[in-house]
């Protein structure tokens, strides 16, 4: 890697006129005019952002929803103008801000390739001299003659992509969207961009995927609410990011988690009344993010109106509209329970985290000889995040060899 | 990088790309019709066709104007080029959105797409045009030499026009109906279907003819199908008074460049 920088960004700032109420229309525009001007929102997008991209850098911008690094992107790209500034690129650059840009349904698979192509600045004498591998990488060949609205997304997706590599270009930008499609999809662009690299190429990838910035990038810089606020090795950019997810995910959750506190209403008074559920980590304090290996503890209370023989218990955790990803039965767990009435439990189920990042909600059933005496669905939530590798639903503790033989 | 190479492959680029809109544009505008590209000749020509029966053979408008049908279709012709550009050109952008958001190209390429297609169509239809006058066994006049130089004050008109228009649609959506009507009031504005001695005072036919479409209209009838058509040399017996149409043709040139490149490098935030 050279230390000559390809992109400079100086002091650059950007903020959206939003219309509060937007005048689309000659008369609203000529009365807000007679009137006051106010009728936008400023919205500060970018505050003074400042970072150079080194010659042959993958580079990672990462922030949350929000956070303004699309907006950097297509400044960056030169489809939004800066307010203040300047960015300067040393090379030829071509953004990846989606894939399949230009593509037009009503025309044939074997058109779109064409147009797609002047649109990356091929002519139609070089777009011949690569069509076959256009078609073969994309595994297209028998499909190129019909419109392109009878393609799967899929379809469509390889395409454009195996269009899209073969751009001339020094500097690529890459947002997230582009890794749409499959896993193994993904491994596949990720391998392209790997590969481009190598050939010396800067890429600038925008995400806010943990493990793929990781795996890839260099540098990286955070962005939140249009600030930078971590610039450098990755590893601890990637740290600071998830901090700060786990803060704000932390208040989303626990608002969350309260209203649904309050909704929480026995079936009945008079019969067993789930009272309370909590989600804490090991050393009991409520929590609701956890790290790889962490112990997630489901708490519950419940209080019996009358008494009960042996009734079973069920926790489950699921992804939304998913199915149960882990759960318990005590009757399974051979734990015998007799309610008196005004008998109050406790229960604290105690589970490793070695499931994948995303959000699981939280169910807890009360059952008499299999009829539910009292359950709480779905109503709590906690989120899981930082396995390096996110592509399975669990991560148990493993072990892999390979060994030349 | 030496800047002149660098502008060559700018500009040669900008022409591949400018090719495939234009492509696109022919492929995709009879897309799923029986007849397909016959439409860019059988709609002027329909039309042609109801005007003709309608002011000619009803109406009896152009009784005493040598070789009609062919001075009422080249009217028609240019005004649908006119009509064309600035229709298609107003909607280009924001039907263009997808591109300005999402990848870098030069804005006014795509307004350039749509007056070449438009083009395109005038040349088609001229096609017509000199069908009819070998039918009619009209002679073409000598002076026809000069219709490219009208056609080109049309054309800078129509771009000028295309590219304001165009850039304001995409703040104000009221454009394209107030342009609805600018261009029906253009259309009885312009002797199109009438010829302009049906006018009888001499202060409306000068006026009339300070409107570019008329002037450059009635300017093509002179120069290929009859000199007794009434332009500004025989109207105000003075040719200079020409660069007043002329002047308002440039003048929506320049405004036209000028707005576009003032507006568009907001496009992308404002689609």
């Amino acid at each position: 890697m050279s230390e000559k920088i390809a992109i400079s960004i100086k002091n650059v700032s950007k903020t959206f006129k939003l219309p509060l109420e937007r005048h689309g229309s000659l008369k609203s525009a000529f009365l807000s005019g007679l009137k006051s001007r106010k009728t936008y929102e400023r919205q500060e997008v970018l505050k003074n952002i400042s970072f150079d991209v080194k010659d042959g850098e993958f580079f990672g911008i990462v922030g949350r929803n929000g956070s303004g690094k699309s907006t950097l992107l297509k400044l960056m790209a030169g489809i939004y103008n800066t307010d203040k500034g300047t960015i300067e690129i040393n090379g030829k650059l071509t953004p990846f801000i989606e894939l399949g840009v230009g593509f037009n349904p009503e025309l044939t698979g074997r058109e779109n390739v064409f147009l797609n192509g002047a649109l990356l600045g091929f002519d139609r004498k070089q777009m011949e001299a690569m069509y076959d591998e256009i078609v073969e990488f994309a595994e297209l060949e028998k499909f190129m003659d019909q419109k392109l609205k009878n393609y799967s997304s899929g379809m469509q997706v390889r395409l454009a992509f195996s269009i899209a590599i073969r751009a001339k270009t020094n500097i690529l930008l890459i947002d997230e969207v582009l890794a749409v499609g499959d896993a193994n999809f993904q491994r596949k662009c990720f391998e392209i961009f790997k590969k481009l690299k190598r050939e010396g190429n800067t890429i600038v990838f925008v995400s806010h995927d943990v493990g793929a910035v990781k795996e890839y990038c260099d540098r990286a810089i955070l962005l939140d609410k249009g600030k930078i606020v971590a610039e450098g090795d990755t590893d601890n950019v990637m740290g600071e990011y998830l901090k700060l997810n786990r803060i704000s995910a932390d208040k989303e959750l626990k608002k969350i988690n309260d209203r649904s506190q309050k909704n929480i209403h026995g079936a009945s008074d008079k019969g067993i009344k789930i009272e309370k559920v909590w989600v804490a980590n090991k050393d009991n304090q409520d929590s609701l993010v956890f790290r790889p290996n962490e112990t997630i503890i489901i708490n519950v209370e419940a209080t019996a109106h009358r008494a009960y023989k042996n009734p079973s218990i069920v926790l489950r955790c699921n992804n939304p509209s998913g199915p149960a990803v882990f759960s318990v039965n005590s009757h399974t767990k051979k734990i015998a329970l007799d309610l008196k009435p005004s008998d109050k439990i406790r229960i604290k189920w105690e589970v490793e985290n070695i499931f994948n990042d995303g959000i699981y909600h939280v169910s807890v059933i009360i059952l008499e000889d299999e009829i539910v005496q009292d359950q709480v669905i779905e109503t709590h939530r906690f989120d899981v995040e930082g396995w390096e590798y996110p592509y399975s639903i669990a991560h148990p503790e493993d072990k892999l060899e390979i060994k030349k033989v | 990088m030496n800047p002149v190479f660098m502008l060559k492959a700018f500009k040669k680029e900008n022409k591949v790309l400018l090719a495939e809109l234009v492509r696109t544009d022919f492929k995709l505008r009879y897309q799923g019709s029986v007849l397909g590209y016959a439409w860019s000749l059988l709609r002027p020509l329909l039309m042609f066709l109801v005007l003709y029966i309608v002011f000619a053979e009803f109406l009896r408008f152009g009784d005493a104007i040598p070789n009609f049908p062919i001075y009422l279709l080249l009217g028609i012709v240019l005004w649908q080029f006119f009509s064309d550009m600035t229709n298609q050109g107003l909607g280009a952008i924001v039907g263009r959105g997808d591109l300005i958001r999402k990848i870098r190209i030069p804005r006014w390429l795509i307004i350039v797409s749509t007056s070449v297609s438009a083009f395109i169509n005038l040349g088609l239809n001229l096609v017509v045009v000199g069908v009819f006058i070998a039918i009619s066994g009209m002679d073409l006049l000598v002076t026809s030499i000069w219709l490219p130089l009208i056609i080109l004050e049309i054309y800078a008109l129509g771009l000028g026009l295309s590219l304001f228009l165009s850039a304001a649609y995409v703040k104000y959506r009221d454009v394209s109906y107030i342009w609805e009507v600018v261009m029906q009031a253009g259309f009885y504005a312009t002797p199109i279907i009438y010829p302009l001695t049906l006018i009888t005072s001499l202060t409306f036919q000068k006026l009339l003819l300070m409107n570019p479409m008329a002037q450059t209209i009635q300017d093509a009838r002179y120069t290929v199908v009859t000199h007794e058509t009434l332009t500004i040399h025989n109207v105000f017996n003075n040719d200079l008074y020409r660069l007043i149409p002329i002047s308002i043709s440039l003048a929506f040139l320049i405004l036209g460049v000028w707005y576009f490149r003032r507006e568009a490098k907001n496009f992308a935030e404002n689609i």
